[in-house]
């Protein structure tokens, strides 16, 4: 068996198998990096950058970068937690978030980021663009809430590899992108698979919002992350 | 050609997405939405795949075009020299408002990123040709041609200096070399870099690069015989090697006169580089604002073929090496080597994660090593007239010399070839600049420096630039050009990550807030935290620098924002009543008078 | 010792914030001990008869009385805050944000299908008040010092921002107080 590789995460001595993540190993030893775009089993692809965190005291993505022997990792620290929160809020900013009106709210993973991070107001002015709901066979893409974490295009594919979902354009104009003809062939658990995938309420089944009442919902009593923080 | 022949040429090659695209809008006139499902079909891919590639890229598009593309430069030196006239009068010209094609489909006129003419500007580029120095007089001559039907090779009416008179160039474009240094510009006879490093060890020919420290020519100054020794040792099926030719800086152009002047320099060093890589394989990764170009580079391709310089058996060793080329399509993004490499295999040029590096996993996941046009044309001659010679230039750190792309208010603008370490107050007497307010070294990514840096090296330890130079006189507003080059940031952003995607469009509204005088001590402490987090957080080189343009000249210029902003406020509202209600005053024809029982 | 005032408004908002204050229950008479209501819907004193502690606004701003009423609470008000999410993001009116109001409006009074041809016509009176391009969160208009987000925000997120404010301590709210919805 390999050695363990030994780092630091806020002056706690952690160990990293080979191969994994710093948002990874971060977790194995009960250290909660928040992820946005991070998806368990998915590729990563640091798009949120929400994980970073300050190594060495260089900046990199949690979720991307290998534990290497001897980081010392800032996690939980003033200035690396303000970055985060400033990241966050510029995605409020960015969409239209309207929280009362969408079906995820709940048990949506920006939202409950913003919890955690006990935002009351962003820290930038709203932009409030003009953005598109477009609607298929089986599901509602609503673009005014995504957040262009990129989790739909990586785990909806066809069985050959295609992609049914994937990003148009580019800058501030990217947007996801469907393959209509693909779209139309997903089962209804695929679809289920998208909007459950989805952090956000950009990825909506048809005709099942709004089923779980509040106070019941995921993130209602407990922070996001708080089952990481609670395994050690 | 049709859909179907363009398709059988590229056989089903994925990674010719780019070029099939291409080919089928110039048949067409533009990507037709009837064109997707023959591609999608063709290389196995999704409809969404494809329009992520086809709006990716600047000059594709999958909307109908103008017989005629005019897409105008928009970098910050065609402002200075005339672009809004030159603007205005293709538009009066054309009768077709700007950002859109003419009634009768014969124009669209669009704005484009820098085009590598900064020296010669306002410039633009239309369909496909260069059209330099243009005045409100030539866009008239111009667009009366188009209204005859004249094709824009026949618009040229005098070539530019050097090979740009080549028949398979036949381009307007200036080199404007005013400084020939003893590297790119020294003697040099074709072959002979090539045979002297066949005669060593690859592992010694790596030394020889090592020894001569030659660092990265594109800006990041990445030691390149270290480069090619992680690319040697790394296990692939096949090494590759890609020459970086998309200088996209707004203000760099030192490249387009190296492959302009010095190709086979250029080509030689990518064998080289293939021989001590273990490559047999070159990409030649050229930006889509050179096509022009295309043709020339083929045939000198061609001339090295049967010079026996490239092909099987090179110099009669066992050594075989040949080179494509590859075409951009317009993304400032993908002069970031991974970015380029994605756009090389036909995607989107969406930068990657590191680790793994290009030199593990590069082009076709293979092991890659990518050099910069300069990188590549230094090592030949540093294989020709060995390591100590070229350390006999520059400074210790920063060996050999620069090649610099000089603009903007200075007497002589051009290519200077220089050795490190020259001053900034140096160049600009050399290049005539007079009253100078501010330098933009390494171009918007780079740093705006003042007076007081004018004694500053031009050199790694010091200014390290990828050549683009642009200077300000005290004429100029410096928030202008700073506005100018957040725009670019913002148009040139992948969309990939948060912080350069929504915060640079951000930091632009603060500095505006901050330029129209509605600012407060809170605001400017506000852009300089705001440019601090998108620069540490984002996940490549142009997020990374993307607040540079702020950044620097906060550090450099503070009292021009200082001078701006209400400093005894506490609190000053972007938001204007009266501008507010412009709109539903004019909808219904009433006028606005404070209720006084409020007030 | 007098006792703090509070002043508290409703703008582009639906009272439902209000509503919620109100849902504080039988914790309003321990309120009533603390403080002393100024102008509010609640008394129904519609000017300013003191200098106010802490004002709390409800809604956004949509137009031009809005921005009266928020500037004037504004210059009355020692601390301001915004309450639920309409004032703090402009809430559901702001849908109409990314919409331009010229196609608001025709939509809404001269080509819906509910409207009467005889009705066709974009309100123009002089007593109403003049809409804004859209609709703005009040802390772009005035400065604001707190933020009570929620939709509404729960009447212990109310009672608890309250009492601590009213009596100059930090706000430290529990995780599960503070929500958007």
């Amino acid at each position: 068996m390999p050695e363990p590789i030994k780092f630091i995460i806020d002056g706690k001595e952690c160990t990293a198998e080979p191969g994994q993540t710093i948002y990874e190993a971060a977790k194995a030893n009960g250290v909660y990096i928040p992820v946005l775009c991070h998806f368990e089993g998915l590729k990563p692809v640091g798009s949120c950058r929400i994980c970073s965190v300050r190594v060495n005291g260089r900046w990199m993505a949690a979720c991307t970068q290998p534990v290497a022997p001897g980081m010392v990792v800032e996690n939980h620290t003033t200035e690396v937690e303000e970055y985060r929160r400033a990241l966050i809020e510029m995605l409020f900013v960015e969409g239209n978030h309207f929280c009362p009106a969408c079906e995820k709210s709940g048990n949506c993973e920006l939202q409950a980021l913003a919890y955690r991070y006990q935002i009351m107001v962003p820290g930038f002015p709203y932009l409030f663009p003009k953005k598109d709901i477009e609607a298929f066979p089986k599901f509602l893409l609503e673009h005014n809430r995504c957040v262009q974490c990129r989790r739909c295009i990586r785990a909806i594919q066809t069985p050959d590899g295609k992609k049914i979902f994937d990003m148009k354009n580019r800058s501030g104009r990217v947007r996801i992108n469907v393959d209509r003809k693909l779209a139309a062939k997903l089962s209804e658990e695929e679809a289920q698979k998208a909007m459950d995938i989805c952090p956000v309420g950009a990825i909506l089944k048809k005709e099942v919002g709004f089923r779980i009442p509040i106070g019941k919902r995921k993130y209602d009593k407990k922070p996001i992350g708080s089952e990481i923080e609670e395994s050690k | 050609m049709s859909y179907r022949d363009i398709l059988r040429k590229y056989k089903k090659d994925r990674t010719r997405l780019i070029d099939i695209l291409k080919e089928i809008q110039r048949a067409e006139g533009f990507i037709p939405g009837k064109a997707v499902p023959a591609v999608v079909e063709n290389l196995g891919l999704s409809t969404a795949e494809v329009e992520g590639v086809i709006s990716f890229y600047h000059f594709l598009s999958d909307r109908p075009l103008g017989k005629y593309v005019v897409y105008l430069n928009n970098s910050i030196t065609a402002e200075m020299f005339g672009r809004e006239g030159v603007l205005r009068a293709f538009e009066q010209e054309t009768g077709c408002l700007w950002g859109q094609t003419s009634p009768d489909g014969l124009v669209t006129l669009l704005d484009t990123s820098c085009i590598g003419m900064n020296d010669q500007e306002p410039a633009a580029i239309i369909n496909g040709t260069v059209f330099t120095c243009l005045t409100p007089e030539k866009v008239n001559k111009i667009v009366g041609w188009m209204k005859e039907g004249r094709p824009v090779e026949n618009m040229v009416e005098e070539y530019g200096d050097g090979a740009n008179a080549h028949e398979l160039i036949r381009a307007m474009v200036s080199n404007n070399i005013r400084r020939r240094g003893p590297v790119i510009f020294g003697d040099y006879a074709p072959g002979k870099g090539l045979t002297r490093a066949l005669e060593m060890t690859p592992e010694c020919l790596i030394d020889e690069v090592k020894k001569a420290n030659l660092l990265g020519r594109g800006g990041a100054g990445f030691p390149t015989g270290l480069k090619w020794e992680f690319c040697r040792k790394e296990k692939g099926e096949e090494h590759f090697v890609v020459c970086n030719a998309d200088e996209g800086e707004p203000g760099t152009f030192k490249d387009r006169v190296i492959l302009t002047e010095r190709p086979e320099m250029v080509f030689e060093g990518m064998a080289i580089a293939g021989y001590a890589v273990g490559a047999r394989r070159g990409i030649l990764y050229l930006r889509h604002e050179y096509t022009y170009l295309r043709r020339y580079l083929e045939y000198i391709l061609e001339k090295m073929r049967e010079q026996g310089w490239l092909g099987e058996n090179i110099a009669g060793r066992s050594f075989s090496f040949d080179i494509e080329i590859k075409m951009g399509a317009g993304a400032y993004v993908c002069g970031e080597e991974s970015a380029l490499l994605e756009s090389a295999e036909g995607k989107r040029g969406e930068p990657r994660d590191r680790p793994p590096f290009p030199v593990q996993k590069g082009y076709l996941n293979q092991p890659t090593t990518v050099n910069n046009v300069e990188t590549l044309a230094t090592a030949t001659q540093i294989v020709v007239h060995g390591a100590g010679w070229f350390r006999s230039m520059g400074t210790p750190v920063s060996a050999g010399t620069k090649l610099l792309s000089v603009s903007g208010d200075c007497e002589r603008p051009g290519v200077y070839e220089v050795e490190y370490g020259l001053t900034v107050k140096e160049l600009l007497e050399m290049a005539g600049a007079r009253d100078t307010l501010a330098v933009q070294v390494g171009g918007p990514s780079g740093n705006c420096i003042s007076e007081n840096g004018f004694g500053r090296k031009i050199c790694f330890s010091d200014l390290p630039t990828g050549g683009s130079i642009i200077i300000f006189n005290r004429s100029r507003d410096l928030l202008s050009i700073v506005s100018n080059f957040l725009d670019f940031f913002i148009e040139e952003s992948c969309g990939w990550c948060v912080p350069c995607r929504a915060g640079n469009v951000l930091l632009k509204k603060k500095f505006e807030k901050i330029a129209s005088g509605r600012g407060t001590l809170q605001d400017l402490r506000e852009i300089e935290a705001w440019g601090k987090i998108i620069k540490s957080t984002s996940r490549c080189g142009l997020g990374q620098t993307s607040p540079n343009p702020i950044l620097t000249t906060l550090a450099n210029f503070r009292e021009i924002y200082e001078g701006l902003i209400n400093k005894e406020a506490d609190f000053i509202p972007d938001f204007e009543l009266e501008k507010a209600l412009a709109e539903a005053c004019a909808l219904t024809g009433r006028k606005y008078q404070e209720e006084h029982h409020h007030a | 010792m007098n006792k703090p005032v509070i002043a508290t408004a409703s703008l582009a908002g639906c009272f439902g914030c209000h509503m919620s204050f109100l849902d504080i229950d039988e914790r309003i008479l321990d309120l009533i001990e603390l403080v002393e209501f100024d102008k509010s819907p609640i008394d129904d004193i519609k000017k300013f008869s003191r200098p106010v502690d802490i004002g709390l606004i409800e809604g956004g701003c949509c137009n031009s009385e809005n921005v009266e009423v928020l500037r004037y609470f504004r210059k009355n008000c020692k601390i301001l805050v915004s309450v639920g999410e309409c004032a703090v993001m402009g809430g559901l009116p702001a849908m109409r944000n990314t919409i331009p109001l010229r196609e608001c409006l025709e939509e809404a009074y001269l080509n819906s299908p509910t409207v009467a041809p005889e009705d066709r016509l974009i309100p123009a009176d002089e007593d109403i008040p003049i809409l804004l391009d859209r609709v703005y969160p009040c802390h772009e208009i005035v400065k604001i010092d707190y933020f009570l987000p929620g939709c509404p925000p729960s009447a212990d997120l109310i009672w608890e921002a309250l009492t601590a404010l009213i009596q100059g301590k930090p706000l430290r709210l529990e995780y599960d107080l503070v929500k958007y919805d």
